[in-house]
């Protein structure tokens, strides 16, 4: 069965949303959706610390979405579904804590072809110890390649990094060309 | 020389380059999408700046958030400011960070660790 995107938004919006979206990616919408999520945390009761993780981390996964997700080519003013992204920020509480556990979550498309190496890319990531996940940081941070998508590299490794979580993902079969990929970081 | 003044934007920094007191200050947010556009100029400067710098170079950043892409640019920069300082001039880098951030202490460290260069960490309380 053929993945069902807009079932998917809905179904992982139905609770303990503070910002979510839907739609195309650029330079714009990353904006508005930053301000929009400093607005909304301004207003509740989080420590600086946090606050800061949260928003690094969004930065970093709607710019991965911006730099790295595949939709075919086609006229300006058509829209294709493999052009949407989704960015979801929530919030789930914890009673037992009394505190809040944030989540990250991505989705966008990607041509099946790379598929391979983003899953094993991820795998590695989740694999490594914080203390090799910094060395690793390092390593590229300094090794004076930039990609062709004008990315460092390091995107998804922050990810990793600032979260001290591994990262959770799922690939979603779409059509013989694409794949929607899911990313979920916990914070 | 001509010196540097770029107005802080919602994804880029204040920056001022300055060549006659050899003050040079990057303070805000570094988010751009495309940060290689953004830096290319200043380290550019640098680079002429290197020729005849400043008796004593001062650089302070003071940097909220910046992003990976940016992280790379910022090395570029002080690269350029640790050839200066191993052509036997007086270079220091000021690394500051809101206080209990330590996500940008570190990144501060990493930076440290990467450079001959004498840095210094400043905690700003708020």
């Amino acid at each position: 069965m053929s993945f069902d995107l807009l079932r998917w938004y809905r179904k992982n919006t139905e609770n303990d949303v503070l910002v979510s979206y839907l739609g195309s990616v650029s330079e714009d919408v990353i904006s508005s959706l930053l301000d929009k999520l400093e607005d909304v945390l301004e207003k509740k009761n989080i420590d600086l610390k946090t606050l800061k993780k949260i928003y690094h981390i969004s930065v970093e996964a709607l710019q991965n979405l911006y730099h790295h997700s595949d939709a075919p080519k086609i006229p300006k003013n058509k829209s294709a579904i493999e052009k949407n992204v989704v960015f979801i920020l929530k919030e789930i509480k914890d009673d037992e804590n009394k505190s809040c556990k944030y989540y990250v979550i991505t989705g966008n498309f990607i041509n099946k072809s790379n598929t391979r190496v983003l899953k094993e890319r991820i795998d590695q990531l989740n694999f490594l110890s914080k203390d090799e996940i910094k060395i690793l940081y390092k390593l590229i941070l300094n090794n004076d390649q930039f990609s062709e998508k004008g990315g460092g590299g390091l995107g998804m490794i922050d990810l990793v990094k600032r979260s001290g979580n591994n990262l959770t993902y799922n690939f979603y079969n779409f059509d013989s060309n694409y794949i929607f990929f899911t990313l979920r970081i916990a914070i | 020389m001509e010196s540097i003044r770029i107005e802080k934007t919602r994804k880029t920094p204040d920056v001022t380059f300055n060549a006659d007191t050899g003050k040079i200050q990057i303070e805000g947010k570094s988010i751009p999408e495309n940060s290689i556009e953004f830096y290319k100029p200043l380290v550019d400067w640098l680079e002429e700046y290197g020729k005849n710098p400043q008796e004593n170079t001062e650089v302070n950043i003071k940097l909220e958030y910046f992003n990976t892409s940016s992280s790379k640019c910022i090395l570029d920069v002080f690269k350029k400011l640790e050839t200066i300082y191993k052509n036997g001039n007086n270079v220091v880098i000021n690394w500051y960070y809101e206080e209990d951030d330590e996500d940008m202490l570190e990144a501060g460290e990493d930076y440290q660790s990467i450079l001959k260069i004498p840095f210094k960490m400043i905690e700003m309380e708020e």
